[in-house]
């Protein structure tokens, strides 16, 4: 199995992996079989089976990852699409991304907190409603254990996607706009790529949420935990 | 190509510098976010000098962490050990989260807007 720990191959593995799985959805169309999920699930056993360390597949997946910061510089430019309508509507949408924001932070780490979770795991969990690259890197910055991060905001992204707009019907949101920004605030680009196919206005708006809680994300959740005393 | 590049990673150069000098915890990507958004807003740069690269990045976003998602397995003692506050704390959170948005939302809508 030493050939397995060639770099390149462990590479076109992942993208051999993830090109099947996505082909898998698009076939089932089951949202359940996210691809990131089931590429990720399917390397780890991979790796376990085969007996590869983490170590030896993350110097392939360096290569993969390196990509994710400029994906967020990228992200600049939807942003600077939607400053019209920001701007046009700016007190609703900010009002309400502040909201998202705090709420999301401060309850996750208080219950967390209550049921008695470790501090790394609480500052892995802080970040967890923001699209990954900016979770991941957020909980770096304030000491937590990024990959872990990068599984709860999967996990999160997906209930977004399946229950979110149950969820908010259930409790009175039934503005499409206000609908598409909770969505993309909660569950980021997963979310956000349910609401596109409920419409395109649903996932302007959701994606407007995706970027704008992970800004606000970003910096308040360092000061939100300073003050909460983790 | 290259000059799509030199803005990407030139925006987020900037962002690791002012982090450097900072030395403040926001992460320095999304100050190049912020600093890319500003340029095209100024109009110091034009769409089109980014548009293929920035859309190719977006677009395969998901696919970037693969493999820090594989670094899980190096946690997986973690996450059985804490698995329902995890859970919990997770799922409360983000139906919180849902209806704190959507209610603020709501409630600072004006009528008219609805039919923009």
């Amino acid at each position: 199995m030493e050939i397995l720990q060639n770099n390149i191959i462990l590479l076109a593995l992942t993208f051999g992996i993830f090109y099947a799985a996505r082909q898998l959805q698009k076939r089932t169309g089951w949202i359940v079989l996210n691809p990131i999920l089931v590429t990720i699930a399917v390397l780890i056993v991979l790796l376990t089976v085969t007996g590869i360390s983490y170590e030896t597949y993350s110097q392939a997946g360096n290569y993969i990852e390196f990509w994710l910061k400029p994906a967020i510089v990228a992200l600049g430019v939807p942003l600077y699409q939607h400053l019209g309508q920001i701007r046009r509507q700016f007190l609703p949408i900010f009002l309400s991304q502040l909201a998202g924001s705090i709420v999301g932070v401060v309850s996750v780490v208080a219950i967390a907190q209550v049921m008695g979770a470790s501090r790394e795991t609480i500052i892995s969990l802080a970040p967890k409603s923001v699209t990954t690259p900016i979770a991941m890197e957020v909980c770096q910055a304030m000491g937590g254990i990024p990959s872990l991060t990068a599984a709860i905001v999967v996990s999160v992204g997906l209930f977004g996607a399946i229950f979110g707009f149950k969820v908010l019907e259930v409790w009175h949101v039934k503005n499409p706009y206000s609908q598409g920004l909770s969505i993309g605030t909660a569950s980021h680009a997963v979310g956000t790529s349910r609401a596109m196919e409920k419409g395109d206005t649903y996932g302007a708006y959701a994606s407007l949420g995706l970027i704008l809680n992970g800004i606000l994300t970003a910096l308040l959740a360092p000061l939100i935990l300073q003050l909460m005393g983790i | 190509m290259i000059r799509q590049c030199l803005i990407i990673f030139g925006c987020l150069a900037v962002g690791e510098f002012i982090v450097w000098l900072t030395g403040i915890s926001i992460p320095s990507s999304i100050i190049g976010m912020l600093l890319l958004a500003s340029l095209l807003q100024l109009r110091l740069i034009k769409e089109e000098w980014v548009k293929g690269m920035s859309d190719f990045l977006i677009s395969n976003m998901g696919f970037f962490f693969v493999p820090p998602g594989v670094a899980l397995m190096l946690y997986l003692d973690v996450i059985k050990a804490e698995l329902t506050p995890i859970v919990v704390a997770t799922v409360v959170s983000t139906v919180l989260v849902l209806v704190a948005t959507g209610w603020t939302h709501q409630l600072f809508k004006r009528h008219g807007d609805t039919a923009e």
